[in-house]
């Protein structure tokens, strides 16, 4: 283990508790209780513990982390320790006042979500009047002089919004835009049937991000999450298990990724209990998919492997139910007839409602 | 007007004591800064043009072509972004 290299990245989710109820939601289906929650001392432990194994960047999220009335402490924490601290929010509650406090604590860089262009079609989709808290808190963001973000998590009822959510984004004033095609973990795969977009709406999307990169420079970066379901390769899932970074739940669970509290025997390890070392280095649930060594064919013979590492394990589970098995969005995979199966009846019916993510469960 | 290379308020210069290596945070990005990129940008403060920045380099590495490279090398990091 003398050669393992130390995490770059931390995602601190810092609470599950969320005004909005987007129903891509990554978080899972179960969220954690308020009352589950780590303390203040505890984050600021957990983030000095990261800086010391290596870790230079950490996404302040959620839920939403406004919700954390500390959370201008835990950032103070992050940056004294040398770690380069993003805010990941809805918009909702990022008032001047706030702001100033975090910017005051060391809070470098600001990551807004907007689900859609159009105000009453982003409150429909976020299942709350939340657009013009958007608004005013990229103003905010801006005035501050801290460089903004836009995050848009694309599905079926956003695709064809491409080309106003950029014209928005570069009026907000961000520096880059995230076009994430929807991952279908936790509230997303709950959604699946109403979110997946049919393929026309793919490719005139994807054309659109190509066409708006190859106009005048000085707009906005565009980052296209590429959608796995459709183009028959796996995504190099977190760079690699246990590979580049690490992620610590509400109540203190540390995962290889956002979406593996999901794998029923993966027995994820707590910094109530370890230190996150030991966690990173030693715990069988950060080494359990590490590496090549665990991977059966076509992965372990594939060129690939050692770029997109078998693609992802919490979806080979989710659609197998053996996340042992390649990713079924690749197309050597013996199972990529499930995926093709998916993404051929995408759009063949009106999808049903929305599940509004909201804690207690699908119900 | 001459240009003062100077870091984007969104950019951190720090040294990483585990891997040994100077890095520049950026929203999203970590560079790995080799060799001596990481001294050259900490002379870009918005303070220096870039014959100063040269000048400077020149006397702790004489004999090093800096003044051919160091140009070149701020013209590409400004080109991706990471100077002002």
């Amino acid at each position: 283990m003398t050669d393992l290299a130390p995490p770059w990245a931390m995602l601190a989710e810092l609470t599950h508790a969320c005004p909005l109820h987007c129903p891509y939601c990554s978080n899972p289906v179960e969220l954690a209780r308020t009352s589950r929650e780590l303390t203040t001392d505890q984050w600021c432990d957990v983030l000095t513990q990261a800086a010391e194994l290596g870790v230079v960047q950490t996404h302040l999220s959620g839920g939403e982390p406004l919700l954390r009335p500390d959370l201008a402490e835990i950032t103070a924490a992050a940056s004294a320790a040398g770690i380069y601290t993003q805010l990941v929010t809805s918009g909702t509650g990022l008032d001047r006042a706030r702001l100033s406090a975090l910017a005051d604590a060391g809070l470098r860089s600001v990551q807004l979500s907007v689900q859609h262009a159009e105000a009453a079609a982003s409150d429909r989709i976020a299942g709350r009047r939340s657009f013009a808290d958007k608004e005013r808190a990229a103003a905010v963001v801006r005035e501050a002089g801290l460089p903004l973000g836009l995050n848009i998590v694309l599905h079926r009822a956003n695709l064809d919004a491409v080309d106003a959510l950029i014209d928005l984004g570069t009026a907000w004033g961000a520096e880059r835009i995230e076009l994430a095609n929807t991952q279908y973990y936790g509230w997303g795969l709950l959604n699946r049937e109403s979110l997946l977009p049919t393929p026309g709406q793919l490719a005139r999307a994807a054309e659109t991000v190509e066409r708006r990169r190859s106009g005048p420079a000085g707009g906005p970066e565009l980052v296209w999450v590429v959608p796995d379901h459709f183009d028959g390769t796996a995504k190099p899932c977190m760079g690699g298990w246990g590979a580049v970074s690490l992620t610590v739940t509400p109540d203190g669970t540390v995962l290889p990724c956002p979406a593996a509290a999901t794998l029923p025997d993966l027995d994820p390890p707590n910094v109530r209990d370890h230190p996150l070392r030991w966690i990173w280095e030693q715990s069988s649930a950060f080494n359990r998919y590490r590496g090549t060594d665990w991977m059966g064919d076509p992965c372990r013979s594939c060129v690939r492997r050692d770029e997109d590492f078998g693609g992802c394990r919490c979806q080979a589970y989710a659609l197998t139910g053996d996340a042992a098995r390649t990713d079924p969005a690749c197309r050597l995979s013996p199972d990529h007839g499930l995926v093709r199966e998916l993404t051929a009846q995408a759009g063949m019916v009106d999808p049903a409602p929305f599940i509004p993510r909201r804690p207690g469960g699908e119900t | 007007m001459t240009w003062r290379p100077a870091l984007p308020n969104s950019a951190v210069l720090r040294h990483d004591r585990v891997r040994g290596a100077d890095l520049l945070l950026l929203p999203e990005r970590v560079v790995v800064l080799r060799g001596s990129a990481g001294r050259v940008l900490r002379l870009c403060d918005g303070s220096r043009a870039v014959p100063e920045i040269v000048d400077a380099l020149a006397s702790s590495f004489p004999g090093a072509p800096v003044a051919t490279q160091v140009p070149e090398f701020l013209k590409k990091l400004r080109e991706g972004g990471w100077l002002r």
